[in-house]
């Protein structure tokens, strides 16, 4: 099965590890994966701050760059969301872009939704096996692409890795306080969700923190370092391949 | 069509503050007060699980389907407004009911005041409306020698310690029980206390003589039905049904967009609403009110007024905004809602607060005298799951920031910073550099603070505590990563050679 990576601006040049990951698992598991080097940002930060005109731009672009993929697949429930729910409305009514945004829309997956729903693994009888006591954050953006509040579909994931010792995260369904340019328009707000995310995860005591979404991950650790909280933040990809022996377990 | 301003409407400057309002004010005090965030915080969270919890308990399933339902008959409603208006007015007077329509706020508590003067109403009763803030009818009755009260508990209190709702349903959800045992002390003349159930039955006593006395009483409406021209009024506490049956005359004061067809569709909107608002499997008290007291009637009122507010409502209506009015006031936006649950209600200043608030406010009351409200959002969507009737609530907070930046309402820096960057997101190799631009330059300011950590290139990082630009309001609160010292691209490029080599 061939599939197109995603791979996101965020995890390109912040979280390499994550997408490095995704493309281990994804050749484990018999794709065959292609990376279009022209791929750049899916336009979320202009959409979502109103200046439509450059996300059409943006979007274009990536409507054209993975025009003959069967399948896109992004470690980001964030990117996927953006090109699955906003794409086609986008171009709504535009009949040069109207088919082929709805086409991209509906071949995008984030990644752990492509292992359960496309490839169908059974982690239970991969053996995977994860040393390490985790809580999960649910990314919000999840709600985009059909994971309620809570993120139950990717908790019954971790729940079947042999050895990770899952703690639950209070108010799990809570934004932590994001947002792409929230974050930075309002730092009061903003700070004062990232600080109530933190004292969450103070509470599960868990060493780790497993978070799928690069903005959430770029945020709560953020905050975790600037409070001295000391935390580590893993993808579930990267679990996953280190749980398959794909990768080392040495995480920094 | 005249909207209601600051300067026609004096009094409550919490929900009328001075135009165009700036949230970072009152939004960054709400931050810092920590019995406000205790309070709300803890409120939210526990009326936002039960309402999932008994939505999943009755609904199971079928609940999507239910909320696709309901906001489809509202959007349905709202698209035939002026038939089913007409079909309202006609079977509503045909039972008796005097039906007004105010264009705006002025008016419709101009309506009310001449029934008030011409029935020499000295005393009114009110139980809660939200429309009634909208038009602050109780400021206009008091300037007007009549004495008004609120019933509603919550807004009886609001009303004795000079405070403003700040939310739909919950609207003392701000308040604590020592500042409302001083409220009663100082404005009751009764002992201190703070114990809730001797506060409340302080007011049930202070309250029932005043429904014997009044002559008037005034509610708001949760539903009106079309087919029957009947009034629904949804209340916890009975205050509603003594309002609306002990007095002489009864007042409605009622959005235009609260109507639905017929009583068939009533019960899965009582279903639905109770849930939302709070959790609970029905409302303690539905009153389908239909006309005045008829000749065999036990009680009832002698007259009844229902004023039909439009309010800013029919800019709503316009086909790019309707949806908005499918909204059924049940607050579980609000409950739901991360900012709300930290800034309040008040912080949004207006009358309308939450996910909600943000995108109607603004519609009802003008872009640019509330530019902040689409933006105070992280577009997590949590209100959007929340809602009984489906109002996409991030996808107009996001068409309303379009709108401000078509009508140029950012700032001039904004927009090149995004002109920039979106240019430079359109080749590849501006892509590249940027990026190689920015971890060089985060790397560097790393090192020199001494937070960079040797280790993996694809995974050692450091952390810079401030920048400057765009990106400061980020490390005014937390720090910002650094990238590690190679991206996924060169991992790609050797993973493709070793694949290669194989």
């Amino acid at each position: 099965m061939k599939v197109a990576l995603f791979v996101t601006c965020l995890a390109d040049s912040y979280y390499p590890r994550t997408a490095i990951a995704v493309v281990k698992l994804l050749e484990h598991f018999g794709c065959e994966v292609t990376f279009a080097q022209e791929q750049t940002c899916c336009g979320q930060p202009m959409f979502n701050t109103g200046y439509r005109d450059d996300t059409r731009e943006l979007a274009k672009r990536m409507i054209g760059i993975f025009e003959d993929a069967k399948y896109v697949v992004t470690p980001s429930g964030s990117c996927a969301a953006m090109v699955r729910e906003q794409y086609p409305e986008l171009f709504e009514g535009d009949h040069a872009y109207e088919h082929a945004a709805k086409d991209l829309a509906d071949k995008t997956y984030e990644f752990i939704e492509f292992l359960t729903k496309v490839l169908k693994v059974d982690f239970k009888s991969l053996g995977i096996h994860w040393d390490g006591k985790a809580t999960y954050h649910y990314s919000c953006h999840l709600r985009g692409i059909g994971v309620a509040g809570g993120g139950q579909e990717v908790v019954d994931v971790i729940e079947q890795i042999d050895g990770l010792d899952y703690v639950p995260l209070e108010k799990s369904e809570q934004c932590c306080g994001f947002g792409g340019t929230f974050a930075m328009k309002y730092p009061q707000i903003s700070g004062s969700m990232v600080a109530d995310k933190v004292q969450c995860i103070e509470k599960t005591k868990a060493p780790y923190v497993i978070s799928n979404d690069a903005g959430c991950t770029m945020n709560i650790s953020g905050s975790c370092q600037r409070q001295g909280t000391e935390k580590q933040f893993i993808s579930l990809a990267e679990i996953l391949a280190e749980g398959l022996g794909l990768l080392e377990k040495d995480h920094v | 069509m005249s909207k209601p301003t600051a300067l026609t409407l004096e009094g409550h400057e919490i929900l009328f503050p001075a135009l165009p309002y700036d949230i970072n004010q009152r939004a960054a005090a709400a931050t810092q007060d920590s019995e406000l965030q205790n309070f709300v915080n803890s409120a939210t969270l526990l009326r936002d699980q039960t309402r999932r919890d008994q939505c999943e308990a009755t609904f199971g399933e079928d609940y999507d389907k239910m909320r696709t339902l309901a906001g489809q008959i509202k959007q349905h409603t709202l698209d035939h407004l002026d038939y089913y208006l007409e079909q309202f007015i006609d079977a509503a007077e045909a039972a008796g009911t005097t039906v007004h329509f105010a264009v705006d706020a002025v008016e419709a508590n101009k309506i009310c005041l001449d029934i008030a003067k011409r029935e020499n109403v000295k005393l009114c009763v009110k139980s809660k409306s939200m429309v009634t803030e909208e038009t602050n009818l109780v400021s206009d009755m008091e300037d007007a020698g009549i004495e008004a009260i609120e019933t509603d508990l919550g807004e009886f209190i609001l009303q004795l310690d000079h405070d403003a709702p700040s939310h739909l349903v919950t609207p003392m959800i701000h308040k604590n029980r020592e500042s409302v045992g001083r409220a009663f002390e100082r404005e009751l003349g009764v002992p201190y206390t703070d114990d809730p159930q001797t506060l409340t039955q302080i007011a049930r006593e202070h309250l029932r003589d005043k429904y014997q006395q009044a002559e008037m009483g005034v509610s708001g409406g949760n539903f009106m039905l079309a087919d029957s021209g009947s009034l629904v009024i949804c209340t916890n506490e009975g205050n509603g049904r003594l309002c609306t049956s002990v007095p002489r005359i009864h007042v409605a004061f009622v959005g235009i967009e609260k109507l639905i067809p017929g009583r068939a569709w009533l019960p899965m909107y009582l279903k639905l609403l109770s849930r939302s608002a709070i959790g609970s499997p029905i409302t303690v008290y539905n009153h389908v009110m239909t006309g005045p007291k008829k000749t065999d009637d036990a009680d009832g009122p002698e007259q009844m007024h229902i004023i039909l507010v439009d309010n800013g409502r029919t800019e709503v209506l316009k086909p790019e905004t309707r949806e908005m009015l499918r909204c059924i006031r049940c607050g579980a936006c609000l409950n739901a809602c991360p900012v709300y649950r930290k800034i309040g209600g008040h912080s949004y200043g207006s009358v309308y607060s939450g996910p909600i608030g943000a995108i109607l406010t603004p519609v009802l009351k003008g872009l640019a005298n509330y530019k902040d409200l689409p933006y105070v959002s992280s577009l997590c969507g949590a209100c959007y799951e929340a809602c009984p009737v489906k109002i996409n609530i991030p996808k107009y907070l996001v068409k309303l920031r379009e709108e401000l930046i078509g009508g140029h309402f950012d700032k001039l820096i904004d927009r090149i910073f995004f002109k920039v960057w979106t240019m430079s997101l359109k080749f590849p190799w501006t892509y590249r550099l940027g990026g190689w631009a920015s971890a060089r330059g985060l790397r560097a300011r790393a090192k020199l603070a001494g937070t960079l950590k040797p280790g993996d290139r694809f995974t050692a990082r450091g952390w810079v505590s401030h920048v400057p630009g765009p990106a400061a309001g980020w490390t005014a609160k937390r720090d910002l990563a650094t990238p590690p010292a190679k991206g996924f691209r060169t991992w790609w490029d050797e993973h493709q050679k070793d694949k290669g080599g194989n």
